[in-house]
């Protein structure tokens, strides 16, 4: 009984282990479109007199 | 009891490891401020001043792979065409080796394509009305 709890343990730590490797392996998708946006703006120069930081939910750093 | 212990130990441990992701997916940016990054954004600001009018007579439109392209030559006073073709050639190798530099500083190369296809799609979105963008098909659309 106390064996196979230690093994189920051991098969999430396996999983989850995996599962950071695998966030980091796929394209982020929203986080690229996210920084295009920015760089097009200020490519682009829209957005004019704004400073780039103008999200009151973002937090201060 | 030393069974015990050790498998509380275990259960924390995992909990922590199951909590990791989820901060490391809420701090997923990308990297965009290299030097490398804030060099080309300079370069194709200032190039910028003398695309946007060849944006709105049509002369140049963005093209479906991220870049832009010379789609009516006529629209463009025959002394000024040179000068056109050269901005277009210097802004798309500036755009190549951005989404290039930008997949690098992410250390993930392979994200090239994907990043290209983004911007692709957000440079089309931004867009003026009245400018030119490819579609799917590579066929001219105006916006």
């Amino acid at each position: 009984m106390r064996i196979s709890n230690i093994t189920w343990a051991g098969l999430l730590l396996a999983l989850t282990l995996q599962a950071c490797v695998t966030i980091n392996i796929y394209f982020p998708a929203a986080a690229a479109e996210k920084a295009a946006d920015k760089i097009i703006d200020e490519v682009w120069q829209l957005k004019e007199g704004q400073p780039a930081n103008t999200d009151p939910a973002a937090p201060a750093k | 009891m030393n069974i015990k212990q050790t498998l509380t130990g275990f259960y924390l441990f995992v909990a922590v490891l199951m909590v990791a992701p989820i901060t490391s997916l809420a701090a997923a940016d990308l990297e965009v401020n290299t030097p490398a990054i804030s060099t080309l954004k300079n370069s194709m600001q200032t190039r910028h001043g003398q695309l946007a009018g060849h944006y709105g007579s049509g002369a140049v439109g963005l093209t479906r792979d991220g870049l832009i392209a010379v789609r009516d030559a006529n629209a463009v006073p025959l002394a000024q065409r040179q000068g056109v073709n050269s901005l277009v050639s210097a802004e798309n190798s500036d755009r190549n080796a951005l989404y290039k530099e930008i997949a690098t500083a992410n250390g993930h190369p392979e994200w090239e394509a994907e990043v290209r296809s983004t911007f692709a799609q957000r440079w089309v979105q931004k867009a003026q009305g009245g400018w030119w963008y490819q579609d799917a098909s590579g066929g001219w659309k105006q916006k």
